[in-house]
């Protein structure tokens, strides 16, 4: 133990010193008789120092026996195993996303009886997820495919739940028929949104990115004839499974009817996770059938260098607006899907915080990559979930893990790229140092 | 001057051109990095664009390209049909489909894509439309597939021209340099240029790879690299003198902003003018002697 080392841990010591005695060692409390006292809880403190000067020496002794980093583009021994464990990953994922809602009811096989494990809470939890994947897997075309960094995704979501939720309470048009037309006109909104930012790059690409966001929020709550302002748009109609209705009489018309089921509550739940999960699965299959395609390429190859981009004669205007009209199509998709959910729209789900949240989806699962995304959504949706017990700490144990995720993984989950075409059959993944990240 | 203008205004009979710049002139604020420069390129021939450093070759390669919008002066591309292109003015994605294709003074390589990779994406614009603009290659439903097959056989035949077949796979920001700057060249080349303009070539090569390089403009000159059958009219900016003069067929050499001679490699070699510009100003009086 070097006296520098000792010292630095002391200096450490002092500053926490510094800050706990105000912040741990006094505090105000409720006397037995009314008033307010001042407790001290000098002891608290002795063991916060204490663990401060114990945590920084270790830290400076791990980087003393930490050899000077080497700069490689290798890709790490966890590489490997990662990805065969990824490969195994995805099917699994899948199979448990099909099998999910089975769960909630009770199957009487013969000689076995499965009695129901899922709840509802876990299916609506399941939608939830399944939605962020989906908004997760849209934006990964425009961030981390073309490599423009959009900070107003939220907007194409709300234009898709509004569009959704305005032509079905007002001409009475069925899911089916307005979830494409939510598609097409979020996609218009992304080549208006695309036109006027073709030109900028990087930090002022999302300054723009995130003002289109908030003009679309505040436009919503402030076109009261039309949105019906901060109070939203409710008593939107649910969605039909092919014109059967789920309603709990089981009448003729509805689901159960039909089929001579016993009506149940959770047939509608299921019917949505399924919806979701199939819109999710169409949005994967499109970004992973267009990364193989020319215009795939193409956004790659826009993300990696503009300029030689031009010299090949690739027309970077229409490039830059197709990736931000697929990517708004997806989101107006999950907007349509979010409005027939909740049967309930308003200015209030489309805040800023959605944006982050679904970028940082994209960001830790690792730009480009789908899977990754996938881990990502779960991980940070599901992760909200299982923390709420913690309440308030529940932000800083999310904050802790970006954090950690950022020092260990600063390129993601998964931060290699698989190349789209070989010749030799043998796809390797290409280290994410040499991936470039987008100029905006 | 007047030499280049009456070049410019009626080219002399026998020479079949491929491009023709006429009085470009290109001003950047007060600076004016071209001056009136009019040259042109042989079809089928090697044409080298020297001068000392900050002589404006580059800026002439820019407008050319379309990467700079030209102060004025014209840029005529003829087909071997006859047809002329004016390109000045255009967007650079315009003119490179006019057949123009373009390396970079420092290589602009998609580092993060595989050396294939690299090269499909130069054959974006006729596999962009064999996929039925993208809508047909999703559903699956097009020509696609043959299309992107022949594509990758044209690469694998640029890839073995240039002696990267082995390194196909791996990302284009891991080849060694001088393999980059290679794989540069097949990517031009797999865009089906009829003027290949490179901008240093040899810029950072060993001996041995600028002789590599050498052959291989030869061949792509000559239409026998990659088994192309067709020959491509080359436009080169270079300092490595060796290299120009053993593959150029004229060179034309340009000092702040001006042309000062044109010709092939002996008579520009053996002009006062341009050895003064190389080793310095000599006195007036010598410069009016010669």
């Amino acid at each position: 133990m070097s006296p520098a080392a000792l010292k630095d841990a002391a200096l450490t010591a002092l500053v926490a010193l510094a800050l706990f005695a105000p912040l741990v060692g006094l505090r105000t409390d409720v006397a037995p008789a009314g008033g307010l006292y001042l407790r001290q809880r000098w002891d608290d403190v002795a063991i916060l120092v204490a663990l401060a000067f114990a945590a920084r020496l270790a830290l400076l002794a791990w980087r003393g026996q930490r050899r000077l980093p080497t700069a490689s583009t290798a890709p790490g021994w966890w590489e490997a195993p990662l990805r065969r464990l990824g490969a195994l990953a995805a099917p699994l994922l899948l199979a448990v996303a099909v099998l999910l809602p089975l769960g909630a009811f009770s199957w009487d096989l013969g000689a076995f009886a499965i009695p129901a494990v899922t709840g509802r809470y876990e299916l609506d939890l399941g939608i939830l997820v399944l939605t962020y994947v989906m908004l997760g897997w849209g934006l990964n075309i425009v961030v981390g495919l073309a490599g423009l960094l959009d900070l107003g995704y939220v907007a194409f979501y709300a234009v898709g739940a509004y569009s959704y939720a305005l032509l079905a309470t007002h001409f009475g048009w069925s899911f089916w028929l307005c979830l494409p037309l939510a598609g097409i006109l979020a996609a218009f909104w992304g080549v208006l949104l695309g036109f006027p930012v073709l030109r900028l790059r990087g930090d002022y690409l999302a300054i723009v990115t995130l003002a289109f966001g908030e003009i679309i929020r505040i436009l919503l709550v402030n076109w009261v004839s039309l949105t019906g302002g901060p109070n939203g748009i409710g008593g939107i109609p649910r969605p039909t499974f092919f014109g059967l209705t789920f309603s709990l009489s089981g009448g003729p018309g509805t689901f159960a009817g039909f089929f001579g089921i016993e009506p149940d509550p959770s047939h509608r739940v299921v019917f949505l996770y399924y919806l979701i999960l199939g819109l999710a699965l169409l949005t994967n299959w499109v970004s992973i059938r267009l990364r193989r395609q020319p215009l795939g390429r193409a956004w790659e190859a826009l993300r990696e260098d503009e300029i030689a981009c031009r010299a090949l004669g690739i027309n970077i205007t229409v490039t830059k607006l197709t990736a931000f009209a697929i990517g708004a199509m997806f989101g107006g998709f999950a907007g349509a899907f979010f409005a027939t959910r909740q049967a309930f729209v308003s200015p209030e789900s489309f805040t800023f915080i959605e944006s982050a949240i679904i970028l940082a989806i994209v960001v830790l699962g690792g730009m480009g990559s789908q899977i990754g995304v996938a881990v990502a959504a779960l991980v940070m949706i599901g992760g909200f979930e299982l923390f709420r017990d913690l309440q308030e700490w529940r932000m800083l144990v999310f904050g802790a893990a970006m954090v950690a995720i950022m020092v260990l993984r600063p390129r993601g989950l998964v931060a290699s790229r698989t190349p789209t075409v070989t010749l030799t059959g043998r796809k390797r993944a290409i280290s994410g140092e040499l991936v470039g990240e987008g100029h905006g | 001057m007047a030499e280049a203008r009456a070049d410019a205004a009626a080219p002399p009979a026998g020479r079949d051109l491929i491009l023709e710049v006429r009085e470009l002139t290109m001003r950047f604020g007060g600076l004016l990095a071209v001056d009136q420069v009019s040259f042109a390129a042989d079809r089928g021939r090697i044409t080298a664009l020297i001068g000392p450093n900050g002589a404006g070759k580059t800026t002439v390669f820019n407008c050319i390209t379309g990467f700079y919008r030209p102060t004025a002066g014209a840029i005529l591309l003829r087909d071997a049909a006859g047809g002329v292109a004016e390109l000045q003015g255009r967007p650079g994605h315009r003119i490179a489909r006019a057949g123009v294709a373009r390396t970079f003074q420092n290589t602009r390589l998609f580092p993060g894509m595989t050396a294939l990779e690299n090269l499909l994406v130069a054959q974006h614009v006729p596999l962009m439309a064999a996929t039925g603009f993208g809508i047909g290659a999703v559903l699956g439903l097009s020509r696609y597939p043959r299309a992107e097959r022949a594509a990758i056989e044209k690469a694998r035949a640029w890839l073995d021209a240039t002696g990267l077949l082995d390194r196909a796979d791996d990302p284009a920001g891991a080849l060694p340099y001088g393999a980059q700057r290679r794989l540069e060249i097949a990517r031009a080349m797999c865009t089906e240029p009829i003027l290949l303009c490179l901008d240093e070539p040899a810029a950072g090569l060993n001996p041995r790879e600028s002789e590599e390089l050498s052959a291989l403009l030869l061949a792509i000159r000559d239409g026998q690299a990659a088994g192309r059958g067709r020959g491509c009219s080359i436009l080169l900016i270079e300092h490595d003198m060796g290299v120009v003069m053993r593959i150029s067929d004229r060179v034309v050499v340009l000092d702040h902003g001006r042309k000062i001679a044109d010709g092939t490699p002996e008579q520009v070699r053996a002009d006062p003018k341009v050895i003064a510009a190389y080793l310095g100003e000599g006195d007036e009086g010598e410069e009016d002697a010669a």
